[in-house]
């Protein structure tokens, strides 16, 4: 099927056909075609962002909670280069974003024309892949791969770089079949390969399942069936930030978040394990700890559908590529086939040795009458939220591992966070995206005041569409990740680690017409929560709390699983030379 | 993906397993890398190893098959196993590249590069140049009262080995073209 079309009316239509309900964006000259599109159609929703950063944080929301990829529209130079911010976060936490830029018409690039910028050569680092179209009649069929390749194998983000004269032109709109592609990454594991894992799993004494992401973006079947898996092996489960709420956190085998500030029985169930199973994660620095003492007695399996991250940092003994959905599907199949067994005598003392762990209570903290502790405010947050049909976003910092830390999470696609890229001004943008995607749920952003700082021009978003997210800001005035590192690694100097000439938050969320709300005293938090709760708009609850809080438990630099922090009585000395140059 | 040269839907690696991958060795290899013939398809490439921190010793391109629009990219690195299965990995991620060829693990393979030399002497020094040039098979493809300008092929080392003999008889400059290679046999 051919139809004759101008090139903007061919965006709009490719997005139509992909089934694309919502776009984020801000237009400019060198997008006024497809603006001009838009103004005549009422199938998609634009949404008008403050800062083309924010367009593409709103998205990434909009794509984690959905599963669906996120479109962002932007215009060429400024328009193109605020969005880099946002490309680089998607690549690293792999989430699928079509981010469409105007450029200048194709007889004007290479002379620096006003709003010109190499938009393809400049992303092309932060991107899975991008694409200058210098042609209408290749306008569709670039499009509809655009999409392809966002949401096939790994997912990413793309980028279409599309020159005013493409948009005006008029030529032909074909929609190629997806398997037409040259791109077709396998999805199925070796099944030899899988045998032998479950062979090792049959076998082993003291297992544990690590997940990440990978599994949440396999989509909801995945997690299903990891469930499945984990219950029925009775195989303790830890998972990344990225994976939390594929296995809920009320499951009997949850180990809880794992890493630098995951928590001690996860940690240490990684470090004396005898068969690691990764699931769709990374061996990310923030995981590993030290890599030469990294889980030093395990035969460790990695699934993952990207080649490139098996043997990456850490030399795995069972390596399956593929998609977690159809790994675990097979992997459930071989198991029952062979009887479905487990080392069940081991098992049990196994668990004990966790039971032994869980009691450490790694999570507990000094409660105060007088000053709201972040840890407190979190739970009390999670007890009142915890029924509602809730969705979570966060900024980057210590309330964020707070945040992992302190919420269950029971669902998958309820946790948006800056894994990878740690962004700050990732929270409240990504709110935005997620409550357009869920308009009658509790979509609530923690934050932290320096970091909602970074984007708060979101507000007149938020107070435009009538978005009721909830921006729950953890107010120490400070830079609390960067002062407690300064504090354990620089002597206490806190070099520009304090928030001077923080707005009055109530006031700055009034004169966007938003509600504000500040709380400062433990006894009022409960009421204060609720009300933000129940207010049908924005709210920006400033909450005052602990000024001088660490985070723990936490893995030093340059230490490993079994080295963790877990009070301030731990951290004289803890980090040395050799871990003082990690970040 | 044919980058790690996983069969469809296999996850072994062959040759893998051979080796340790962790050692410490510096390992010189030969890449071929086959892609679309698109713009910035040799950015990309590039792109990977300045971005991620891996060497290129030699590099050659161009298109191969002028109706499919594939263009062949020859790479010749050096490092650990690990990093050298790393860059064919990431190689592979590449969404124009069809497929990613380590001729020195799949090989023996064929290693040829072109380079002219420019090689200015009189009396003696510019005979014994001839002399060598003819030794070495290399064409005199200009020549002036006081230089030669030659022209050879050959694997790199029989290329150094020429340009180690012309610098005393009066090399001015060379010029390589980066290695070609293909595996033996069929």
């Amino acid at each position: 099927m051919t139809r004759e079309m101008t090139g903007a009316d061919m965006v709009i239509q490719t997005l139509k056909d992909q089934g694309v309900d919502t776009v984020f964006g801000y237009p400019g000259g060198a997008v006024l075609p497809i603006y001009d599109a838009i103004f005549q159609q009422n199938d998609i929703q634009h949404i008008l962002v403050r800062h083309e950063q924010g367009a593409v944080h709103a998205a990434e929301g909009y794509a984690r909670s959905t599963g669906k990829p996120g479109v962002v529209l932007v215009t060429s130079g400024p328009g193109a280069t605020n969005a880099v911010t946002g490309l680089t976060d998607a690549l690293l936490d792999s989430i699928p974003i079509i981010v469409l830029t105007g450029q200048v018409p194709t007889f004007m690039i290479g002379s620096d024309a006003f709003q010109e910028a190499d938009t393809v050569g400049i992303t092309r680092p932060c991107t899975k892949h991008n694409w200058l179209v210098k042609d209408t009649d290749e306008l569709s069929g670039v499009l509809h791969e655009a999409f392809h390749v966002a949401t096939s194998g790994r997912p990413g983000p793309v980028l279409v770089d599309i020159p005013k004269d493409v948009q005006f032109a008029t030529g032909s709109y074909t929609i190629p079949k997806p398997s037409a592609s040259h791109y077709q990454p396998p999805v199925k594991g070796d099944l030899e390969s899988i045998t032998e894992l479950v062979a090792a799993l049959e076998k082993a004494e003291r297992p544990v399942f690590y997940t990440g992401g990978g599994v949440i973006n396999s989509g909801p079947a995945a997690s299903q069936l990891l469930r499945e898996l984990v219950d029925a092996t009775g195989i303790p489960i830890t998972s990344t930030l990225m994976g939390l709420g594929a296995y809920p956190a009320s499951g009997k085998h949850w180990l809880g978040m794992l890493g630098m500030h995951g928590l001690y029985e996860a940690n240490m169930a990684m470090h004396g394990c005898d068969l690691m199973i990764n699931v769709g994660a990374r061996f990310d620095d923030r995981i590993t700890g030290v890599l030469s003492s990294f889980s030093p007695n395990s035969t460790k399996a990695h699934i993952d559908i990207d080649p490139s991250s098996i043997n990456k940092v850490i030399r795995v003994d069972i390596p399956i590529v593929g998609d977690v959905g159809h790994v675990l599907e097979d992997m459930l199949k071989i198991w029952k086939s062979r009887g479905r067994k487990t080392n069940a005598e081991a098992l049990v003392s196994w668990t004990r040795q966790i039971n032994e762990w869980r009691k450490v209570d790694c999570l507990k903290f000094a409660d105060d009458k007088k000053v709201i502790k972040p840890q407190y405010a979190l739970s009390r947050l999670e007890a009142l939220t915890k029924k509602y049909d809730r969705y979570i976003t966060t900024e980057v910092g210590q309330h964020q591992m707070w945040a992992a830390q302190f919420l269950n999470f029971e669902d998958p696609n309820r946790w948006m966070t800056s894994g990878g890229l740690g962004t700050m001004g990732y929270g409240f943008p990504a709110s935005i995206g997620v409550q357009m995607a869920h308009p009658d749920a509790l979509v609530v952003n923690v934050a932290g005041e320096a970091s909602w700082l970074m984007n708060m021009q979101e507000l007149g978003t938020a107070a435009q569409y009538k978005l009721p997210v909830k921006q729950f800001i953890l107010n120490n005035e400070r830079l609390g990740m960067v002062r407690q590192w300064q504090e354990l690694l620089h002597g206490s100097r806190y070099s520009q680690s304090w928030s001077e000439a923080l707005p009055d938050f109530v006031k700055l969320a009034e004169a966007f017409g938003a509600k504000g709300i500040i709380c400062s005293d433990p006894a009022d938090l409960d009421d204060a929560i609720m009300e933000m709760i129940e207010h049908d708009g924005p709210v920006v609850f400033d909450c005052l709390v602990t000024k001088h809080e660490n985070c723990f438990p936490m893995i030093p630099s340059g230490k490993a699983h079994n080295e963790m922090l877990l009070g301030e009585a731990d951290t004289e000395g803890a980090i040395q030379a050799g871990g003082a140059v990690l970040v | 993906m044919s980058a790690l040269h996983i069969k469809k839907g296999s996850t072994r690696h062959s040759a893998y397993n051979l080796r340790p991958t962790f050692s410490d060795v510096q390992e010189r290899h030969t890449l071929a890398v086959l892609v679309e013939n698109e713009p910035g398809v040799l950015a990309r490439v590039i792109g990977l190893f300045s971005g991620r921190g891996y060497n290129i010793e030699s590099l050659t391109v161009a298109e191969v098959d002028h109706t499919g629009h594939l263009s062949r990219i020859t790479i010749v690195t050096k490092g650990t196993p690990q990093v050298i299965e790393q860059i064919k990995a990431q190689l592979g991620r590449i969404i124009p590249v069809h497929d990613v060829h380590d001729l020195t693990v799949e090989g023996p393979a064929v290693e040829r590069e072109l380079a002219i030399f420019k090689v200015a002497g009189e009396g003696e020094k510019r005979v014994e140049a001839l002399r060598l040039a003819d030794i070495f098979r290399a064409n005199v493809v200009d020549s002036t009262l006081n230089s030669f300008i030659f022209e050879i092929t050959g694997a790199p080392d029989k290329i150094d080995a020429f340009a180690d003999l012309m610098r005393p008889l009066g090399l001015v400059e060379v010029a390589r073209t980066g290695v070609a290679a293909l595996l033996r046999g069929d």
